[in-house]
C-alpha cells in the first residue's frame, strides 16, 4: 500500500511544493533584499522593506483596509444572521434556500462586482431611475467611494458569513428554545441570550472568513473604488508592476499572509469543526 | 416567531443577489447604448462575437481551463485518496494554506517564481504558466470535493477486493474510483469554474499571446460600462451557473 499511496500523492506534493511553497521561500527572499535600480532585486539583505511597512502612509492604507474590511464583516453579520436563522428553519427546502446563496458565489467574481459598476455609475440604472421619477436632478456620487467598495465587498462575500451561521443554527437544540420561552422569555430575550451566544463559534468563523478574505481584496476597491481607497492588496500589486518595488511588494505580501494566518489560527484552535 | 417577517426579509436579500445580474442580463438585450430600454436587440452579442480579441481571449480561457482543470483533477484525486489511506499533516495543511492565501498574494508569489526561472531557465510567461498558477490553486478545491465524497465510501469493499485477489491499483481503479466518479466530476467542473473565472492570478503571470477572457472584460470594464460587456457577462453567467448546477447535481 505505501508505494501506491506514496505514488498517489507525488504529484500534489510536486504542486505544492513548486507551485506554492517555493514561490513563497522565493516572496521571503525578496522582502529581505533591496530593490535594484531597474526593478528587479539586490543585494545587500536588509530589514528595510519591513521597517517601510510602518510608514504613515502605507499604516493609512493599512488602517482604511482594516476599516473597510470590519464594517464589511459586520454588515455581512447583520444581513447574514436574520438569512441563515431563515435558511435553517426551512424545513426541507433548506438544501434549496442555501443554494440561492451559494449560487452567484460560483459565478464570476468579476462579472458580479462590473453588474455594481453598471448599477451605480453616474449614468447607471440607480441614477437613470431617480432622474426619471425626478427624486433627484443631479447623478449621485454612487460609484468610486468607499461605500460602492463596502456594498461590493458584501455582496461578494455574504455567502462565507451565511454557510458556517447556517452550520451553526442548524445544529442547535430547539427544545432549548422552547425551554426559553417556557420560562418565560421575549422571542428577542431568547434570541439575545440563547440563540446568539449558542451561535458564536458560526459568528467567529463567518467573521473571520470575510474578515481575511475582504482584507486581501484587490478587484473590488480596485473597480468600485475611487483614487482614494486604496486596500493593501493593491499596493502589493502596484510595487510588482508600476511601482517596481518588489522587496516593499513581497514584505506587505508576507505581512497580509501573517495576518490571514494569524486571525485562522485564532478560529482553528477555538472551533476546529468550523471550517473542514 | 415571526416567520412571515423573516420570509419577507429572506426574499430581499435573495433580490439583493440576484437582481443586480439579472438587470445586466436584461440590459444585454437593449438595442440602446444607454441605461433606458429601447426595444429588444442581438446587436451587442453579435458585436461580442466579431471582436477578435475578445474571440481569441475566450478560446485561450477555454484552453486553458480544460488543461488545467483536467491535470488539477487527476492530481487532486489522487491525493484525496492517498490522503484518505492514511493522513499527511503537512501536506494537508500547505493544501489549505495555499487556499486561504489571498489571491493578490498568490499572484506576486508565482510570478515571483516564474520571473526567477526566466532568470535562470529562461522560461517565458506565457499559456504554460498560466495554466501551471491554475493547477496551483485549484488542487486544494479538487482534494476537498473528493474528499468529502470519499468520506461516503466503505472502505471494506475495497478491503473485499483485495481479499478476492485485486491489486491495490485494481482495487482502486475498478471499485473505488467509480463509487467516486460523481465526486471527482463535480471537482473537475469547479476547478474548471475557478480557472476560467480567474482574474488576480491570471493577470499576474499571462504573457502578451496568452490573455484570457477575464482579462479582457477587467480592461473593458476599466474603461466604462459597455453593452458589450453586459453581453458577454450575460454568457458568462450563464455558463458558469450551469456547470455549477451539473455539479451539483451529480455531487448528491
Amino acid at each position: 500500500m505505501q508505494r501506491l499511496r506514496a505514488l498517489f500523492l507525488a504529484p500534489a506534493r510536486a504542486v505544492n511544493l513548486f507551485l506554492f511553497i517555493a514561490p513563497m521561500a522565493i516572496v521571503l527572499a525578496y522582502s529581505l533584499l533591496s530593490r535594484g535600480i531597474y526593478g528587479g532585486v539586490e543585494r545587500p539583505w536588509t530589514l528595510e522593506s519591513y521597517g517601510r511597512l510602518f510608514d504613515p502612509l502605507y499604516g493609512g492604507i493599512l488602517l482604511r483596509s482594516f476599516w473597510i474590511s470590519g464594517l464589511s464583516t459586520l454588515v455581512c453579520l447583520v444581513l447574514g444572521f436574520p438569512m441563515a436563522m431563515f435558511i435553517a428553519r426551512s424545513g426541507a427546502r433548506r438544501n434549496l434556500y442555501l443554494n440561492l446563496v451559494i449560487l452567484p458565489f460560483w459565478t464570476s467574481f468579476l462579472v458580479r462586482t462590473y453588474a455594481w459598476m453598471f448599477l451605480l455609475r453616474d449614468t447607471g440604472l440607480i441614477n437613470t431611475f431617480l432622474q426619471w421619477t425626478g427624486v433627484i436632478h443631479e447623478p449621485l456620487p454612487l460609484l468610486y467611494n468607499d461605500g460602492a467598495v463596502i456594498l461590493g465587498l458584501v455582496y461578494g462575500y455574504l455567502p462565507f458569513m451565511v454557510l458556517p451561521l447556517y452550520t451553526t443554527l442548524e445544529k442547535l437544540d430547539k427544545s432549548l428554545l422552547e425551554a426559553s420561552a417556557d420560562l418565560g422569555a421575549k422571542p428577542w430575550v431568547t434570541l439575545t441570550r440563547v440563540v446568539i451566544p449558542l451561535s458564536a463559534p458560526g459568528i467567529r468563523a463567518g467573521s473571520i472568513l470575510v474578515f481575511i478574505t475582504c482584507l486581501g481584496a484587490y478587484l473590488t476597491p480596485d473597480l468600485l473604488g475611487g483614487s482614494k481607497t486604496v486596500m493593501i492588496g493593491n499596493v502589493i500589486q502596484n510595487q510588482f508592476t508600476s511601482a517596481r518595488d518588489w522587496p516593499f511588494g513581497a514584505a506587505a505580501s508576507l505581512a497580509l499572509m501573517a495576518l490571514v494566518m494569524v486571525l485562522l489560527i485564532v478560529i482553528l484552535r477555538r472551533d476546529k469543526e468550523q471550517l473542514l | 416567531m415571526k416567520r412571515h417577517a423573516l420570509g419577507m426579509y429572506a426574499v430581499l436579500i435573495y433580490a439583493f443577489l440576484h437582481v443586480p445580474l439579472l438587470v445586466l442580463a436584461v440590459f444585454s438585450f437593449n438595442s440602446s447604448k444607454f441605461t433606458v430600454w429601447r426595444g429588444f436587440s442581438l446587436e451587442w452579442y453579435r458585436t461580442a462575437f466579431r471582436d477578435s480579441a475578445l474571440v481569441e481571449a475566450s478560446i485561450n480561457s477555454l484552453i486553458i481551463a480544460l488543461v488545467a482543470s483536467l491535470l488539477a483533477t487527476v492530481a487532486g484525486t489522487v491525493c484525496a485518496y492517498g490522503l484518505w489511506k492514511r493522513s499527511a499533516p503537512v501536506l494537508s495543511e500547505s493544501l489549505y494554506l495555499s487556499l486561504v492565501t489571498p489571491e493578490i498574494v498568490t499572484g506576486i508569489s508565482l510570478l515571483a517564481l516564474f520571473q526567477w526561472m526566466f532568470r535562470f531557465l529562461r522560461i517565458q510567461l506565457g499559456m504554460h504558466t498560466v495554466i501551471l498558477a491554475h493547477v496551483a490553486f485549484s488542487l486544494a478545491y479538487v482534494v476537498i470535493v473528493v474528499m468529502a465524497r470519499l468520506r461516503t465510501f466503505d472502505p471494506s469493499l475495497e478491503e473485499a477486493a483485495m481479499d478476492l485477489g485485486a491489486t491495490e491499483w485494481q482495487a482502486f481503479r475498478r471499485v473505488t474510483l467509480p463509487s467516486i466518479l460523481p465526486g471527482v466530476i463535480a471537482a473537475g467542473l469547479l476547478a474548471f469554474t475557478v480557472s476560467i473565472d480567474d482574474y488576480v492570478i491570471t493577470s499576474m503571470v499571462a504573457g502578451v499571446d496568452s490573455e484570457t477572457l477575464p482579462m479582457v472584460i477587467f480592461q473593458m470594464a476599466r474603461r466604462g460600462v459597455s453593452p458589450v460587456v453586459n453581453a458577454i457577462s450575460t454568457i458568462i453567467v450563464v455558463v458558469l451557473g450551469g456547470l455549477v448546477l451539473v455539479s451539483e447535481r451529480i455531487q448528491r
